[in-house]
């Protein structure tokens, strides 16, 4: 409100200041100043995702140092297929997000829409498949608490119990090593891709704002700076899975 | 304004080799390359964040201001993971403090 008034007080003032462009706010000199300060903010804001995904990325590391054995033999219950899959989607979708970005630059308004809500899409594409592979990991069992099950079937030379069996939960659980130490991986693995997943749903709610925005006509060459930094933010999580997707899913394949 | 506007061949050229180097890091997964393998995993995402960072968040057209930001961040995060390792690393080879016993 107070905001308001103040605005009005400069532009009804006698010491009338050259014309600027609307987005520029006051105490900026230039939209280029503006426009860095913008970037500088937000990269010191991913400066803080890097260290909160560090700190996850650290245990990740001490435990697949100290049970590398039942780490491989987890991973490779992922599916491979699935995560691949969503590796291409999700980096599908920064691209789609930085061809969008190119679109505001040059003032092309509808395809700026049209490559935001790809990226929707690919992001939702995404958000979906990981459904699925959590609906798995349920049904399998593999999901850490009281109801975890490692069963003999995964163990090989743990004797054929799974064999007979098709379902999990009928299955005898494995030595008590695996059916301790595997639990481990499946936390990180539930922590670390479910904290991505929630930046994917954070990000495509941005997303639905931006294209919102950019379908009324915000954005032009002149001014894009939100399209920019909600890619900034976009491609951040798409360099996490980068780093999520070998380490969670490709610990050791060729045995 | 200013602002760097990439040709639209340079995202499609970046997207092309993001995808190249997922197939490789996946196929390297398949082939026993002994202590290498994690490695070489870490190396190829290392270049492919390298890439997304410098073309698609515009690092490489960035100010030395934002470029300093970007650095700060790795450094800081080899800090966190080699300090904190170094804790792991050392435990119990130190003798315990005489004020705590």
């Amino acid at each position: 409100m107070s905001n308001a008034v103040a605005h009005a007080d400069v532009h009804g003032g006698a010491h009338g200041h050259a014309a600027h462009h609307p987005k520029l706010q006051h105490h900026f000199e230039t939209m280029e100043q503006q426009k860095e300060a913008s970037t500088l903010g937000m990269w010191v804001f991913l400066l803080t995702e890097v260290l909160f995904f560090g700190g996850l990325f650290f245990a990740y590391m001490l435990y697949r140092i100290w049970y590398f054995d039942a780490f491989a033999e987890a991973s490779r219950s992922l599916g491979i297929g699935l995560g691949a899959f969503n590796t291409a989607v999700l980096i599908g979708s920064s691209l789609t997000m930085a061809l969008a970005v190119r679109a505001a630059q040059t003032s092309e308004r509808k395809a700026t829409v049209t490559w935001l809500i790809l990226t929707i899409v690919l992001g939702c594409v995404f958000l979906g498949v990981k459904v699925v592979e959590y609906a798995d990991k349920f049904e399998h069992h593999h999901v850490p608490g009281a109801h975890y099950i490692w069963a003999a079937e995964h163990a090989p030379g743990e004797g054929s119990a799974g064999a007979a069996a098709s379902e999990a939960e009928h299955a005898a659980p494995a030595g008590g090593d695996l059916q301790r130490l595997t639990q481990i991986f499946f936390s990180l693995y539930f922590t670390m891709t479910g904290l991505h997943a929630l930046h994917m749903i954070v990000g495509v709610g941005i997303m639905g704002v931006i294209t919102w925005m950019a379908y009324k006509g915000r954005f032009d060459s002149s001014y894009y700076t939100p399209v920019e930094m909600a890619g900034l933010y976009w491609h951040f999580v798409d360099l996490v899975w980068i780093f999520l997707f070998p380490l969670l899913y490709l610990v050791e394949r060729h045995t | 304004m200013s602002g760097h506007v990439s040709p639209k061949s340079v995202y499609y050229s970046i997207f092309g080799a993001l995808m190249v180097f997922t197939g490789i890091t996946v196929a390297a997964a398949f082939v026993n390359l002994g202590a290498l393998n994690f490695p070489v995993a870490l190396a190829i995402a290392i270049i492919k964040a390298t890439l997304v960072v410098l073309f698609f968040m515009h690092v490489k057209y960035s100010s030395r201001l934002t470029k300093l930001v970007v650095a700060t961040s790795l450094f800081f995060l080899l800090i966190l993971l080699a300090e904190t390792f170094m804790d792991y690393a050392t435990r119990g080879m130190a003798p315990p403090l005489p004020m705590l016993q």
